[in-house]
């Protein structure tokens, strides 16, 4: 590890003060992956500025129905929180499916947004990568690949978006809160995570020193009717070979209201738009959900070993909208 | 008092291991240590034309920076040979940083020692390397067309090529054949405990080595070699070891670069490998495919087989895992070849994985099995049955012990294997389909080639220490030694105290092979009892003793109480005898000598394995729900330990089968996967139901307490039971490993 300083703050103001004074400097909160990468000199800040003292770990009714996420709230609490099992059923889920128990009592909801991919090339500092080194190229096009992307690509990365959490709160159209030098910003979650193109490095639309303060969730009846799916090698600690956020309501044997995002298969949490657009009104049946799918996965691109994710993503979302609709029409 | 012996003792250490007060060997506390941290080649292949390290040394904390043109030549490497012979056992023969050459990717080109192992690893990117690089072989695929037949493999102790009766003649005469090529994806041990040196010259000719291993007195041979040094000069110590699968039974180059750095610097030197360095420095479950040929006749009795394997070694060693060895004695088969053939390729020399051998060889035999009892259209089981052989079917002597048809039988009961209905596709549960399936397990019995000692001291209170230099990397080796001392010495395991881990105490083999408990047991056994033998012989030549002149062969000890057989109620015990003659203690030297490699016998141990999967048939995903494994590994010392390490060799196994791979990139010639993040092992969510039984056979063949060995067993066998579950569940074979779920898609 390069040698890094580090300091602890007890307020926003000072954080992102001392963050954004600084251009090496770095907020660490759970430090699940921030540590694990600066070990692998893939993240090298010379300063570390420790905000887990911040009064931002709480979850909060907000005015009108939503619920505000702390940023520095964990993911165990989160999961556990009463107001988010039983209102936002597949964010609860999507916590508890992701990483290991041990992870999710240090990791916080902002820090799970913000981490880092876990392409292989992207943390081995010896082998060309865009997203860690601009211009160096993708070695994961024609490598070992068969954990990334096959929507939201480009000639540049084809790096999966690790998270599971995010999956959900792109389907739910969370909005994140974010504090910085130049005050605070509301940015709906799918403008948060930006696709590679030519410019993989740029993951978010952050400035240097701003903070992710929370994550709301807005009021959505159909959100408590909603899960999460996900498809991996191993039953426990491993990210998504392909995995689905689902919030649905039936009414009269027609889908009155959806929502999708797909997970493990794209480089940003993936809103499935396409396939909304089909089910929207169309009858709960499997032939709908077929033609959902398959207009999703339409402009898919397999990279050699991922071919098979397509075909996964696919049926994935037809057995999590299948499970769904039996769950509607029984209840 | 009952003996301790086949009990369920719990572990001795593991009081220690669970409120963290074990010393692991990055864990001894040392004054004035320093940190060193080895620098790998990124490449594959080449040459090393220019090394920067101006940075590096001028970086904060960095006492020394060593490459190949400062570390100095070792004076020998030793050849290489597994360590269950007892002598220097190095993982591969070749030594780093010897000169500029890069042979794989990993190989060490640098070692920084600092005063923390922050401050070296850090200067160690600070090295500036330039290289001179030439093509690269990583992959089988590669280069199949230079493969070659070695005339012997696995440091020299198998024949390349070995063969009985006409196998062509008889697969071209038989009634059916089943031809199957498998492929493995290469696997790596993944323990743990990192491997770790801390090297201490405690004067100029005296070192001492803390080290992770499975054999202290292999690393001290190994260091004496590599440093021109007598053993007398060197002593390594081995408290407690996290685990090894097989990364720790060699001796790789960490704790010899770790000497050598603490002479440079002149003080203590630790180093402590990174988890990703463990993917590139203590050998692997090398890349290979095995084809099998069977022939048979109609009612499926095997006439031929036919096993070949090509696989990829490094450009030191011929080194193959010998996955021919079991299979070739597994079943009547009374005409036979086996054939390796070995790739040279940029790697590391390839070492004992779990199993080694016998978990691929295995798979591929009792895959092609099940293949051939459905093309039959027999039950499996039945077409083993039919296939047993109450003889070696290389020597054609008889087993030491065998076990093998009452395990099928118990496993059998256990699972409720007789209502299968054998058509695949058979059996679903809403979106599952379920199949179950079935495979043998063989394991040889090694044995070492040397002397085995132990000292056992017995104190004048009455309890007593036993000693040898057996380290204990999880397998409770130590738990079941207090055993054996306690029943041979006639007193409660609370009475006993084993010590191990050190060259300085009684020598035994590295603890490989499943023989490390035999082993060593043996030992223990027969310097415990001899320590017995003496205490009784003094007491009966004791003029003041109650057993003055009784025969010695009718005295026993209970408790410490040495009694006549036909009287109990007469004698005394060894705490009365020594207080009485002004003795303090009492030690023997217990010298076990193993037989010879050729008993009269066939030497395995035999298991059966059972396992029923699940598998999503629209998704692909596989999950066992069940297995059972009943083996018959001889004497069991720790029901509890022994289950234990059975349970854990089938997980293993479940690994094996669906998860485990180290992915190469061929145009980096480096693991794209070394992390425990990326390289799949099982979780406890993994782990299904899993019933561990053992039957006892009686051997007196192998060592006096008739052990036949616990360690890998367990793995073998596991990984074709799910395969062939898979095929049952589903209709689909399987012939490469892991069993991802794109493969069932």
């Amino acid at each position: 590890m390069r040698p890094v300083s580090y300091s602890r703050v007890a307020d926003v103001g000072t954080a992102i003060g001392t963050v954004s004074a600084d251009p090496e400097s770095a907020f660490l909160a759970g430090g699940t992956t921030q540590v694990d990468l600066m070990r692998i000199y893939v993240e090298q800040p010379h300063r570390l500025v420790d905000i887990s003292d911040l009064p931002l770990n709480q979850v909060e009714e907000l005015p009108g129905g939503g619920l505000r996420l702390g940023g520095l709230a964990r993911m165990s609490d989160v999961a556990q929180e009463p107001a988010v099992v039983r209102r936002y059923p597949m964010v609860a889920e999507a916590l508890l499916l992701g990483a290991s128990p041990q992870l999710r009592n240090m990791a916080t909801v902002a820090g799970n947004l913000m981490q880092r991919v876990r392409c292989s090339y992207f943390r081995d500092v010896a082998a060309g990568c865009n997203k860690r080194t601009p211009g160096t190229g993708c070695s994961a096009l024609d490598g070992v690949n068969r954990g990334h992307a096959v929507l939201g690509t480009s000639d540049c990365c084809i790096a999966t978006h690790p998270s599971d959490v995010a999956v959900a709160l792109v389907a739910l159209d969370a909005v994140v809160q974010t504090e910085g030098p130049a005050g605070r910003r509301s940015i709906p979650i799918d403008d948060f995570f930006l696709l590679p193109g030519q410019t993989p490095e740029q993951e978010h639309p952050l400035t240097h020193g701003e903070l992710v303060t929370g994550i709301d969730l807005p009021p959505l009846p159909v959100a408590a009717t909603s899960r999460y799916v996900k498809i991996r090698d191993r039953e426990s600690y491993e990210f998504a070979l392909a995995s689905v956020a689902v919030a649905m309501s039936v009414a009269g044997g027609r889908i009155a209201e959806i929502r999708l995002a797909l997970g493990g298969v794209a480089t940003k949490p993936w809103r499935a738009r396409a396939a909304e657009r089909v089910l929207d009104g169309a009858p709960a049946t499997i032939e709908a959900f077929t033609r959902a799918a398959e207009a999703e996965l339409a402009p898919a691109v397999p990279h050699g070993m991922n071919a098979f994710k397509i075909e996964l993503a696919r049926r994935t979302m037809v057995r999590a909208l299948e499970e769904m609709a039996q769950r509607e029409g029984t209840a | 008092m009952s003996p301790a012996i086949g009990g369920t003792l719990n572990r001795v250490d593991g009081r220690f291991k669970v409120r963290g007060e074990s010393r692991y060997s990055a864990e001894v506390p040392v004054t004035n240590l320093a940190h060193a941290v080895i620098v790998n080649a990124k490449i594959a292949s080449g040459r090393i034309t220019a090394i920067d390290t101006s940075e590096a040394e001028r970086a904060e904390g960095v006492l020394a920076v060593l490459t190949h043109l400062n570390l100095g030549r070792v004076a020998t490497v030793p050849r290489l040979l597994p360590s269950l012979a007892g002598l220097a056992a190095p993982g591969q023969t070749f030594f780093p940083m010897q000169d500029d050459l890069v042979h794989y990717g990993g190989q060490p080109v640098a070692v920084v020692v600092a005063d923390t192992i922050e401050r070296a690893d850090h200067a160690g990117t600070l090295i500036r390397i330039e290289y001179e690089t030439t093509p690269a072989t990583t992959l089988l695929d590669q280069a199949r067309d230079r493969a070659y037949v070695p005339e012997r493999i696995f440091g020299g102790l198998l024949p390349g090529h070995s063969s009985r009766g006409d196998v062509a003649k008889a697969l071209a005469e038989a009634e059916v054949c089943v031809d199957a090529t498998y492929r493995f994806a290469p696997n790596h041990h993944n323990p743990i405990e990192p491997s770790a040196s801390t090297a201490v010259w405690e004067d100029v000719d005296r070192l001492t080595v803390y080290d992770s291993t499975q054999g202290p007195n292999a690393v001290q041979f190994t260091l004496a070699e590599l440093l021109g040094r007598p053993p007398i000069s060197i002593r390594v110590v081995s408290h407690a070891v996290g685990g090894s699968f097989g990364s720790k039974a060699m001796v790789w180059h960490h704790p010899a670069l770790a000497a050598l750095a603490a002479r440079h610097v002149g003080r203590p030197v630790r180093l402590v490998l990174s988890r990703e360095q463990m993917f590139t420095s203590c050998g692997h479950r090398e890349e290979q495919e095995q084809q099998i040929t069977l022939g048979a006749r109609a009612d499926g009795r095997i006439t031929a087989l036919r096993h070949h394997k090509l696989s990829l070694t490094s450009p030191f060693d011929d080194w193959a895992e010998p996955s021919l060895q079991s299979p070739s004695v597994a079943y009547t088969s009374p005409h036979y070849e086996g054939v390796y053939h070995l790739v040279r390729g940029n790697t590391i020399t390839p070492t004992f994985t779990r199993a080694p051998g016998e978990a691929t060889g295995m798979f591929a035999l009792e895959c092609a099995m099940d293949e051939l009892a459905e093309r039959i259209g027999i039950d499996p089981l039945e077409l083993r049955l039919r296939n047993y052989s109450a003889t070696d079917p290389e020597s054609g002597k008889p087993w030491s012990s065998s076990g093998l048809t009452e395990c099928y039988q118990r496993a059998a009961e256990l699972f409720g294997w007789r209502d299968r209905d054998p058509r695949p596709r058979s059996r679903r549960d809403g979106q599952w389909l379920i199949g179950s399936g079935m495979a043998s397990a063989l394991y040889p019995v090694t044995q070492p080639v040397n002397p085995q000692r132990s000292r056992a001291r017995l104190y004048n209170d009455g309890t007593a220490v036993i000693e040898a230099g057996v380290s204990e990397f999880g397998t409770g080796v130590f738990t079941a030694m207090t055993q054996v001392a306690a029943d041979g010495l006639g007193i409660p395991v609370e009475r006993v105290r084993f010590v191990g881990g050190s060259s300085d105490l009684p020598n035994v083999t590295a603890a490989v092979g499943s023989a490390g408990t035999s082993a060593v047991g043996s030992a223990v056994h027969l310097a415990a009892t001899q320590l017995r033998d003496e205490l009784i012989r003094r007491a009966v030549a004791d003029d003041h003793s109650p057993l003055r002149d009784a025969d010695p062969a009718n005295v026993e000890v209970h408790d410490g109480k040495m009694v006549l057989r036909d009287r109990p109620d007469v004698g005394e015990t060894y705490a009365d005898l020594m207080h009485r003659t002004f003795v303090p203690d009492v030690e023997v030297l217990g010298t076990w000598n193993p037989p010879p490699q050729d008993v009269g016998y066939g030497v395995h141990t035999f298991g059966a394995q059972l396992a029923e999967v699940a598998v999503d048939a629209d998704l692909g995903v596989v999950r066992v729900r069940r297995m059972v494994g009943v083996f018959a590994p001889g004497r069991v010392l720790n029901r509890k330990t022994a289950h234990s390490q059975l349970m854990g060799g089938m997980l293993w196994g479940l690994g094996q089968a669906l998860l485990e791979a180290t992915r190469m990139d061929p145009r980096l010639g480096r693991w794209a996967n070394a992390s425990l993040g990326d390289y799949l092992v099982p979780v406890n969510a993994d782990a299904p139901d899993v019933v561990v039984d053992t039957i006892e056979v009686h051997d007196e063949v192998v060592n006096p307490l008739g052990m036949k060995g616990v360690g890998e067993i367990g793995v073998v066998g596991a990984a074709a039971a799910i395969a062939n579950a898979v095929y049952h569940a589903t209709g689909r074979r399987q012939y490469e490993l892991p069993i991802t779920l794109e493969k069932l898609l």
